[in-house]
């Protein structure tokens, strides 16, 4: 029977076309407003890394001034990112499973092929343990081992774009780049990955995309290299060489640790109570101790990566889809209605209440899901002109399919909640209302 | 068959109350033709929409093939319907946007029949029409008398025991008119009970028996094919009714 029932769903669109492109587009609109909203919030509250998100955490100390809190609307926060020696150390006492310092920088790239013109790449200073710690993909090579961190080897691992761009694609892995002069040995070029939110470095942005190559964090001081990213200070420091701004109180280094168990986090805090602590004697780190580390749903929640705001226009959108709904309802009983003599005869031939009941259903239910493949183009729209007006282009707002499923679901559920009135009316139609007039 | 008793039937607006039947009785037996005549107004359709289970009744006893279906739940009305009852509207009430065979199919569909005996009783129901070949075309492309075949053949397709016939000839020509009415007589030929509600005298006395409503109530009834003498022998004999016996 419901095949029957889709067969007569769709003589009837067809019998009526303007009345149903009227519903369709009314379910349509609302759904790609509703599913457009929700799937930048779905993207954007969603665990980047569910397999450990709860053994990653990221680190911050108070090394802020005496004299006020690093945030004057929450002085109990520590700064959000560490000093470059802080990290430096942190990662020298290898107190967790992993660790890896981080910051931004970018490097101008000499062109393998002499007609070719330089160009500059973001690159993601960093320790070798940030690829197994993030469960970074590779396609070719992997990551570099501590004995590089620990020699300052000038290795580099590719993005997979930024491998096609230099290497066409092909395994470059033993390859050598030339960087601000100096020569670079590559030796891992990893797979798309685009972790949604960048949930290891919210601070310069949690929706930008994975930076075009890593290479040591150990290589910092021997390039003197700068960060790119946002840095903060406090104290008035006489910088005239890049080892004094190196061993600086401005805090500039995103500062992650990996921990076997939850278990081990009371043991970390108290590592790094007793690392302050130390500092403290050497006459740093002036506040009372303040030091937290933070799992990654945690330091999403902390940068706030889900604005209030992203929740109300949520919810807003919802409400415009119900305002779409209360269209549909108006139309489908305008359609309904016209089908009154077809409802008596169908009755008269046999058809209880519920078979009508069904029929009707079936119908809106028919239109809900036109509506909603409809409304997914509008989604996809939507979330184009979303990645333009925040200059994202590489699609790392886009429509996954449970959004795809949730996106028809929903029109399909949502059409047939707007059809139960109508189809109740019409059900009600006496069999022998029309009959005599038709 | 079908036994009304002292039905009444009134139609209530907020102004006016209207006796639409008033202590109708009527009795019709298996295999009997009736035509049911009288004036606008007279009840004629009231009559056949509650003999065939279309609307309610206030007062009075109404027996369907033995059952009384006074009590019955809409549900089990739709199903009476469905499995029991045949009906031929004058303004054919065919739906527009399906062909014959899926017209046909209508009330096979509500019965769940399996789709292979649909088909054949569709194919059956067209072939006795002579619209077979026509199955795949929508009712507009078919003239009057066509259509209303067309909604014969959704009538008998179901095989039911009971024909209900509103002015089948209503909105047909005279010539179409007598092929529809050949239609009907075939029909009952094979067995099937028919009750027909016609203005046209003519075609009335081609039924075994004519019942003349008027206000409501069984003004007269007629035997219109069967000899005086034999009419009176049976009256005799108290055996009713009387077309059975021709």
């Amino acid at each position: 029977m419901f095949k029957y029932n889709v067969k007569l769903a769709l003589k009837s669109m067809r019998r009526n076309p303007v009345m149903t492109a009227l519903m369709v587009a009314a379910i349509a609109v609302g759904i790609g407003v509703s599913i457009t909203t929700l799937t930048v919030y779905y993207m954007m509250s969603s665990n980047p890394i569910p397999e450990k998100s709860d053994l990653l955490f990221a680190i911050t100390l108070d090394s802020w001034s005496p004299l006020r809190p690093f945030d004057d609307d929450a002085p109990e926060r520590a700064p959000h990112q560490v000093t470059f020696h802080d990290a430096e150390r942190l990662v020298a006492l290898a107190k967790a499973r992993r660790q890896a310092a981080m910051f931004e920088s970018s490097l101008i790239i000499e062109p393998l092929d002499q007609d070719d013109l330089p160009f500059e790449a973001g690159a993601r200073v960093t320790s070798g343990d940030f690829f197994a710690m993030f469960n970074v993909p590779f396609i070719y090579g992997g990551g570099w081992d501590k004995s590089a961190d620990a020699a300052a080897e000038p290795v580099v691992v590719l993005s997979r774009q930024l491998n096609e761009r230099l290497f066409g694609g092909e395994d470059s892995v033993g390859n050598w780049l030339t960087m601000e002069g100096t020569r670079f040995q590559v030796v891992g070029v990893i797979d798309s990955w685009e972790p949604t939110p960048r949930f290891y470095d919210p601070i310069n942005g949690a929706f930008q995309e994975v930076n075009d190559m890593f290479i040591p964090y150990a290589l910092t001081r021997v390039l003197e290299l700068q960060s790119a990213g946002s840095d903060w200070g406090w104290k008035s420091e006489e910088i005239t060489s890049f080892e004094q701004w190196l061993n600086s109180e401005a805090v500039w280094v995103q500062y992650f640790i990996e921990l076997d168990s939850t278990r081990d986090r009371e043991e970390y805090v108290a590592h790094l109570d007793a690392y302050v602590s130390e500092q403290k004697r050497l006459g740093r780190f002036e506040r009372p101790l303040n030091n937290h580390i933070y799992n990654v749903e945690q330091w999403m929640e902390y940068h706030e990566v889900v604005a209030n705001d992203s929740k109300v226009l949520v919810g807003l959108s919802f409400l415009f889809l119900v305002v779409c709904l209360l269209s549909t309802i108006a139309l489908t009983l305008t359609k309904f209605v016209g089908k009154k003599a077809e409802t008596s005869l169908r009755r008269a031939l046999g058809a209880s209440r519920k078979t009508i009941f069904n029929q009707q259903i079936v119908e809106v239910g028919v239109i809900g899901f036109s509506g909603g493949l409809i409304g997914l183009l509008l989604v996809a729209l939507g979330l184009q002109g979303i990645e333009y007006l925040y200059d994202s282009p590489g699609g790392l707002v886009r429509l996954d399919w449970l959004m795809v499923f949730t996106a028809v679901g929903i029109a399909i559920v949502s059409s047939m909640i707007a059809g139960l009135y109508p189809a109740w009316r019409v059900c009600k139609i006496p069999p022998a209302a029309q009959l005599k007039t038709q | 068959m079908l036994q009304m008793t002292h039905i009444q039937k009134i139609y209530h607006t907020e102004l006016v109350q209207t006796h639409a039947l008033r202590e109708l009785s009527v009795s019709v037996t298996g295999g009997e033709f009736v035509a049911v005549t009288g004036s606008s107004g007279s009840g004629k359709t009231t009559f056949l929409n509650i003999a065939g289970l279309l609307e309610s009744f206030e007062h009075g006893t109404y027996l369907l093939d033995g059952e009384n279906v006074s009590g019955l739940s809409d549900d089990e009305r739709s199903n009476y319907r469905n499995q029991k009852i045949g009906f031929i509207f004058q303004s054919f009430n065919l739906i527009p946007d399906l062909n014959l065979f899926e017209n046909v199919d209508v009330p096979l569909r509500y019965r769940r029949l399996p789709s292979s005996e649909r088909r054949q009783r569709i194919e059956h129901a067209l072939e006795t029409v002579g619209l077979a070949s026509r199955m795949k075309h929508i009712p507009a492309q078919l003239s009057g008398g066509q259509q209303q075949r067309v909604a014969i053949a959704r009538a008998i397709a179901g095989q039911p025991k009971f024909l209900l016939a509103d002015e089948p000839t209503g909105n047909l020509d005279t010539v179409m008119a007598h092929q529809v009415m050949e239609l009907l007589e075939e029909i009952h030929a094979n067995g099937t009970t028919i009750v027909m509600v016609t203005h046209d005298p003519e075609l009335a006395n081609r039924a075994g028996r004519t019942i003349q409503l008027v206000d409501g109530c069984v003004q007269a009834e007629e035997y219109p094919n069967i000899q005086e003498e034999v009419l009176q022998a049976a009256r005799l004999n108290g055996s009713q009714p009387l077309s059975a016996q021709i």
